[in-house]
């Protein structure tokens, strides 16, 4: 993984005696809430409902052994022993004090990490392919890039004040496992004609408050000018983006504004300017980067582990969990293991201070040392040998992490919602647990497949619903707290915003809600069809009939 | 008087900020600085008299002025609230697009923890919002020894840091 030179550690270390000064400054009076409020996001700190929180970026996702000992520390000495990883995959932590946050973020500093970014109006943390560098489906590996545009991001002294947060996902597969045609810029990696790298541009996608599949701007742009145009996408949006109203200051807003094709060319006059400038990224720099995501020392392996076979064939629980949990590697003999942090009766995303100090000794033994965060709130070891898959198992179901869900129902995707957010019409959480313990019938759910479920508290949409298969969006009604639900959702390259089914539920409705949306596509659904397939093939009318009927 | 950050020290301000020019009205003969639509309606006269400066909204569009960065003092940048950031790319956009040499500064809601970030877009001189400490304002415009982007200031980190040559073809 890349590895912080002096310039980049210099970089930290100076952001850290910058917020400590913010931080003493407000203290002492001498910035007013208001004038802190800015400064304080910019670096991941939210005034919350019962104290801060604080976000701490973990670029694309991707975290070594010693960085997830520390988030583990982070947890135990300023936080309750626990930290959150959001659909951003970051980490939260929901009960730091504001005047320890300096001390936090130095520490984080000595493991080259930081919260530089992770909130404001500003480029926020770069997402990217949680399966990145093991994939067999990949162009090229996105990590030298998401990397480059780390950096780019990093205090790019034009842009720190956008209209809104912007958000930039990437991906170097073929599918897309960062759902980037719901981002502000979603990048794919693809070849020329001459087969030379390059990306695909997608802009204006989004969800919250208005969601949007967003649009291809540029088939493929050469990799060397990534950054230009991005200086023009960003230059664009900084100039025009609108500012009078918050709810319309998102990129995807102007884009469909200007629409996109003439949004399309303002970009393409403003990167006329800068094309081929100082800023064109020479392959010099791209194989530095690249140099810091070489393969590890994998070992030659036949692909076909005999034990591995056995212990499927002769051990059920092990069997369902390989299914579920376990995806292919793109070097034989190898795997790529999904630790599930959904288990029933813990908030999906939430992992224990032990849990991720053991975590972290287990991708020591078993993966190379580095792990990544998934944006459905999961941790994945990329290079497990198949021979060593039943003794990891193992060792995750005494840990907690081995629930055998992902893609399935109770793989919820679920924001912290009204239990921690101030910004919440509605809890998230304990909708999300009555859901898990409804559906406890590990046969049932292996038998309906892959659903994804995505709650949101409120429309902010942190919990992805307008993607999910099913989506559940926490709503006020004369402060009451309600649930409004859309099917037919998908995240991927077919991205598509979920349809309303109809008026909200109250909360002890919705196992039952579910069910019923259940019930009627097992009586609908063809052989090997998905959920959101027969959504898709019969519409939405039959399950809004069978909800409501028995509802109302 | 206003106190004008300018060249690492805290100076008295010699230009006078007109915020509002009424049509027809009589210009004072002491340094101002002009709102765009003032300086344009009064152009050939105002460039004639070599002490009148404009400033410009976030939303005006720094390309009116192209035939008048060779003659202009200076060119005020205004942000009327701390986080509207248009201005800085106002500021890049004026030194980079349109070769603008001349005074470069910000007014308006400027406090100190934007002063790096201004610095790095192209502005020299910097009016702090009314109270504000200006020894703490000199200081942050050191909150960072250096950067990864390219910038007004220095060619992106990549380009200095012996991993790759000076962009020999780079169009300026």
């Amino acid at each position: 993984m890349y590895r912080y030179d002096a310039f980049d550690q210099r970089v930290v270390d100076e952001r850290v005696a910058q917020f400590r000064d913010q931080t003493r400054r407000f203290l002492a009076g001498e910035l007013t809430e208001d004038e802190f409020r800015p400064l304080r996001l910019q670096n991941g700190l939210y005034i919350q409902k019962y104290a801060p929180m604080l976000r701490v970026a973990i670029p694309y996702g991707l975290l070594s052994s010693r960085q997830l000992r520390m988030l583990a520390h982070i947890g135990r000495k300023y936080d309750k022993g626990y930290g959150h990883f959001t659909t951003r995959q970051n980490m939260q932590f929901n009960w730091p004090r504001l005047e320890e946050v300096p001390d936090i973020l130095a520490e984080l500093a000595a493991v080259e990490m930081h919260a530089i970014q992770t909130s404001g109006n500003c480029v926020r943390n770069i997402t990217s392919d949680h399966f990145a560098g093991a994939a067999g489906d990949e162009v090229v590996d996105p990590r030298p890039y998401n990397e480059l545009i780390r950096q780019w991001s990093t205090f790019h002294p034009e842009f720190a004040y956008l209209p809104r947060k912007f958000k930039i996902a990437i991906t170097g597969a073929t599918t897309d496992r960062a759902a980037i045609r719901v981002h502000d810029i979603g990048l794919q990696a693809v070849r020329g004609d001459e087969g030379d790298i390059g990306f695909r541009v997608v802009v204006g996608g989004g969800l919250g408050r208005t969601p949007i599949v967003g649009h291809v701007i540029r088939e493929f742009l050469p990799r060397a000018e990534i950054l230009n145009y991005l200086d023009a996408i960003l230059r664009v949006y900084n100039r025009f983006g609108r500012r009078d109203n918050m709810y319309k200051a998102r990129i995807k807003i102007l884009v469909k504004e200007q629409t996109p094709a003439i949004f399309a060319q303002h970009v393409e006059a403003e990167w006329e300017h800068l094309r081929g400038g100082e800023a064109t990224v020479p392959d010099e720099e791209i194989a530095r980067l690249a140099a810091h995501f070489t393969p590890p020392p994998y070992e030659e392996l036949s692909g076909d582990d005999a034990t591995f076979r056995s212990a499927v064939a002769d051990n059920r629980a092990f069997a369902n969990w390989v299914r579920r949990n376990v995806f292919p590697h793109k070097v034989p003999g190898y795997a790529i293991v999904t630790l599930s942090l959904k288990k029933t009766g813990v908030p999906p995303g939430d992992a224990s201070s032990d849990q991720m100090d053991t975590a972290a000794d287990l991708v020591d033994a078993y993966s190379f040392g580095e792990l990544t965060v998934s944006h459905e709130q999961n941790l994945i070891f990329t290079d497990v040998r198949q021979s060593q898959l039943l003794a990891l198992w193992s060792e995750l179901k005494d840990l907690g992490l081995a629930t055998p869900n992902i893609g399935l129902l109770t793989d919820i995707v679920c924001c912290p919602g009204g239990d921690f957010c101030s910004l919440a019409n509605a809890k998230s959480i304990p909708i999300a647990e009555a859901i898990q313990r409804r559906f406890d019938d590990l046969d049932y759910l292996h038998d309906l497949g892959e659903i994804d479920l995505n709650i949101s508290g409120c429309m902010n949409a942190c919990g992805h619903h307008h993607v999910g298969h099913i989506g559940v969006l926490g709503v006020d009604k004369n402060g009451a707290e309600w649930y409004q639900v859309t099917i037919g959702g998908t995240q991927g390259e077919h991205a598509t915003i979920g349809k309303v089914i109809g008026p909200s539920f109250a909360a002890h409705e919705m196992p039952d809600v579910v069910a019923r949306l259940l019930d009627i596509y097992v009586e609908l659904r063809h052989e090997d069809e998905r959920f959101v397939d027969t959504v898709r093939r019969v519409g939405i009318d039959p399950f809004k009939e069978r909800v409501y009927a028995a509802a109302h | 008087m206003p106190q004008l950050i300018k060249g690492g020290a805290v100076i008295d301000d010699r230009w006078i900020l007109l915020r509002e020019v009424a049509a027809g009205s009589v210009m004072p003969q002491v340094p101002v600085i002009v709102p765009l639509a003032a300086w344009l309606g009064a152009r050939d006269d105002l460039r004639a008299r070599g002490d009148v400066g404009v400033w410009l909204s976030p939303a005006d569009d720094p390309a009116l002025l192209t035939r008048d960065v060779a003659a202009l003092p200076v060119i005020a940048v205004d942000f009327p609230k701390f986080a509207d950031g248009r201005g800085y790319s106002t500021g890049r956009l004026l030194r980079e697009r349109f070769s603008y040499s001349g005074e470069l500064r910000a007014i308006g809601d400027i406090a100190r923890d934007q002063m790096y970030f201004l610095h790095q877009v192209g502005f020299d001189a910097y009016v702090l919002r009314d109270g504000k400490d200006a020894q703490g304002a000199l200081a942050s415009l050191r909150d960072f020894s250096d950067g990864y982007q390219q910038s007004n200031r220095r060619t992106p980190w990549f380009r200095r840091s012996g991993v790759a040559a000076p962009n020999a073809e780079a169009k300026q």
